[in-house]
């Protein structure tokens, strides 16, 4: 329905004209892009003509759309900036699929322009042509088909400020060939005045006060953060410290909002959900006030639904009014920007000479008594290497350095979560919603873009890295010295233990068999082998790979059988949490089995 | 959320703005999240401010009706959205046009309905008519119904379109 209207905001035709293709240029570049990460095609090839032209934007060339998408993530993640990505159209647009469902679970701001076919073979079946439009849609915030060249700064302008507005996400501008052709006057980023989406930031001061009043009557509160803290900006990060040390509360998180807050406090008390720690998910399970800050009670978090923190009343804020009430019911939304509503409540706590209930007291006694079960303890091997041991030496052999971790998807990613302490917000790069296994090692690639001196480790399986390897060679390329550590169990590990523990010890198709040799793959790349096999080998082989100032792949042979605890059987509840394989039988019911 | 499961029916008016595709991602947002549609209906409403109206009946349990109008809340292009069965019950009126064909007595018993609903007959043969009837869709529900045993051939529904009622614009 409905015709495009280039006239709507009848920009004055003042400057010289440029072409399409040279707008796009000089608009990336007016909204501050420094880094693109593209492939190019034949309907981008206008487009990359102008890249050509110019000095200032430096392009990374991939060597597939998704690891372009996926290293535009990273980019963003690690910047808080948009991630740039530039493809052709047809399996250029149908390839970055994966990347933009996955950005847009994880609430990621990225740009992707595609081209697309000349506006007159549009709905021909022409050479490369796919409906990109359609096809991204509901995996985008946004998107848009430009069909008339004066529209498209004012789209681009537009384009970034949905992306990184409200709950960030990914959006597409589709450009058809004959578009980046032609000429027009270009219209430069002024304030954006948008029709219809207007993003409510600031909280309702009532509210506020209300849910601040909570807090302080509270007996057994418990602080649940996300990912939308880290959206939000470093202050809101800045801003929640000051909120949980004012209170006193003890604070977990989700593995998006992982960061944060500092691991090393003494309020902290691990993440929750599925493979949290026994004290987080007890502590939202028994609480009375459960404060839940930019984050959406995903069921990774919750579990059992209907047991999901039964005594507690509920105070959700997150910048998203969708999210509130959508899973779990909530007896406060505050709508807002996360750090406008910290620092609104933290104005209130010290106003109103707020303290927290004495009851809080025996409420940390409490959790210390959850505590001292040690959730995350494993029993440690001289023969074979344990994941778990490696990953603690891998972070106790780099402190003192500017360490950015990404991951890919299982295992590794949640015992990298359990024992990886975060203490600053955008270190911490990981596929949690879509959980997209290849994610690790493009993202690396764009970590590393944006933070060219940092240490940037991918922790790895050796299944997942499979899915995206050959961005191997762009690291090389660009000399990016990330570091793939690969956790190489040669089994896709979670699946595995879902099989172990679900499915009766059918290993069915999850063992990897005919594995690379991962030291002769990275030599072929022209980057570093390393191979790990014995546990008094580790710590040297780590340091030989920190020292390494090149991409290196690590193949660290790990114990093939170890399982991923505590978990929480799908469909259980947080209290029904299993510890360690000494544990009885498992027993899951029918309906737990549906359930991812 | 397991409380209320009771299904209700709630009419949903969405104004948007006119552009292309904005449609395909209001169904598409239904059929994505398995939300039902029981009626659609979409046209322009202000030429000059690229203004289209879309009126949605469905159905779900309250949390599911409260996400739904939250996740159309959500879409760019979404200038508001308003659930008329929650605002003082507002004017819901549908237009179908009724294909009947029979013959003798079954023939002049559905004039006779026709006349009762206040229904025109806008085409007429020997052997059929094509029936005109505006009102809420209850009752073209109840018109059809009536109808069936009569020679009821074909029903063509234009879907609800929704307005509040008096001075205030919704």
């Amino acid at each position: 329905m409905g015709k495009s209207k280039g006239d709507r905001s009848a920009p004055p035709q003042t400057g010289p004209e440029l072409t399409g293709s040279e707008i796009v240029i000089r608009a990336l570049k007016d909204q501050g892009v420094r880094h693109i990460f593209g492939y190019p095609g034949g309907a981008v090839l206008p487009i990359y003509d102008s890249l050509f032209e110019d000095n200032e934007l430096v392009h990374v060339l991939v060597r597939h759309e998704q690891g372009a998408v996926h290293a535009a993530e990273g980019y963003a993640r690690s910047t808080g900036k948009p991630g740039v990505v530039l493809v052709t159209s047809g399996p250029g647009a149908t390839n970055s699929v994966t990347g933009l469902t996955d950005a847009l679970m994880d609430s990621v701001p990225l740009v992707v322009i595609t081209g697309q076919v000349a506006t007159h073979l549009i709905g021909n079946d022409a050479f490369q042509e796919c409906d990109t439009v359609g096809i991204t849609r509901p995996c985008t915030k946004h998107n848009w088909l430009v069909r008339d060249v004066k529209d498209l700064a004012r789209v681009i302008h537009e384009a970034f400020y949905i992306a990184t507005t409200g709950r960030p996400g990914p959006v597409v501008v589709d450009v058809p060939k004959d578009v980046q052709f032609k000429k027009t006057a270009y219209v430069g980023p002024t304030n954006i005045k948008h029709r219809t989406y207007h993003p409510k930031l600031d909280p309702d001061e009532d509210v506020i006060r209300t849910a601040v009043r909570m807090m302080a009557a509270a007996r057994r509160p418990v602080i649940y953060s996300g990912g939308g803290i880290i959206n939000s900006g470093p202050e809101a990060s800045t801003l929640l410290r000051e909120l949980v040390h004012l209170t006193g509360f003890p604070i977990t998180s989700t593995l998006m909002g992982l960061g944060a807050f500092p691991a090393s406090d003494k309020q902290w008390l691990g993440p929750i959900g599925m493979h949290g720690t026994y004290e987080a998910n007890l502590c939202a399970n028994r609480c009375d006030l459960l404060i839940a800050l930019g984050s959406r009670f995903d069921d990774r978090v919750t579990g059992r639904i209907d047991a999901f923190s039964p005594n507690s009343k509920k105070i959700h804020l997150d910048v998203d009014p969708s999210q509130i009430n959508k899973n779990v019911r909530v007896d406060l939304p505050i709508i807002a920007d996360a750090a406008r509503a910290l620092k609104a409540m933290i104005k209130v706590w010290k106003d109103e000479k707020l303290r927290a209930d004495p009851a809080l007291v025996q409420w940390w006694a409490q959790i210390d008594t959850w505590r001292s079960k040690n959730s995350l303890a494993f029993k440690n091997s001289t023969k074979v290497i344990k994941p778990q041991h490696a990953i603690d030496r891998l972070y106790a052999l780099t402190r003192g350095r500017e360490v950015y971790i990404t991951t890919e998807v299982g295992q590794h990613q949640m015992w990298a979560m359990q024992r990886f302490k975060f203490e600053e917000p955008n270190h911490w790069m990981t596929s949690g919603g879509l959980g997209t296994m290849g994610y690790g090692l493009p993202a690396a690639v764009g970590v590393q873009m944006a933070h060219p001196d940092a240490l940037v480790i991918d922790i790895a399986g050796e299944a997942s890295v499979q899915m995206t390897m050959q961005e191997m060679s762009t690291a090389v390329q660009y000399d990016l010295p990330i570091k793939i550590f690969i956790i190489n169990n040669e089994y896709m590990g979670m699946v595995r233990q879902w099989q172990q523990l679900l499915h009766g010890g059918r290993y069915s198709h999850s063992y990897s068999e005919a594995l690379p040799d991962f030291v002769k793959m990275a030599e072929a790349y022209g980057a570093v082998g390393i191979r790990a096999e014995k546990p008094d080998e580790l710590d040297a082989k780590i340091k030989e790979m920190l020292d390494v100032k090149r991409p290196v792949l690590f193949d660290c042979r790990v114990d093939p059988h170890e399982n991923c605890y505590p978990m929480i059987p799908s469909g259980a509840a947080h209290d029904e949490m299993i510890l360690s394989d000494a544990e009885d039988e498992l027993e899951v019911s029918e309906e737990g089995k549906i359930m991812v | 959320m397991q409380k209320d499961a009771r299904i209700e029916t709630h009419t949903i008016v969405v104004t948007v703005d006119n552009e292309p595709g904005v449609l395909a991602r209001v169904i598409g947002l239904f059929a994505g999240r398995g939300y039902n549609i029981e009626s659609l209906t979409v046209a322009e409403v202000d030429r000059a401010a690229h203004l289209s109206r879309i009126t949605v009946v469905t159905s779900g349990t309250a949390a599911v009706i409260e996400q739904i109008r939250a996740q159309l809340g959500r879409l760019v292009p979404v200038h508001r959205v308003v659930d008329i069965t929650l605002e003082k019950p507002g004017i819901e009126r549908e237009l179908a046009l009724i294909k009947v064909a029979s013959t003798g007595e079954k023939r002049v018993e559905s004039l006779r309905v026709s006349q009762v609903f206040r229904a025109r007959a806008l085409d007429t043969t020997h052997g059929s008519f094509v029936f005109h009837i505006p009102g809420p869709p209850a009752k073209i529900d109840d018109f059809i119904e009536l109808i069936r045993p009569l020679g009821l051939v074909e029903v063509s529904r234009t879907g609800v379109a929704a307005i509040s009622r008096g001075a205030e614009p919704m």
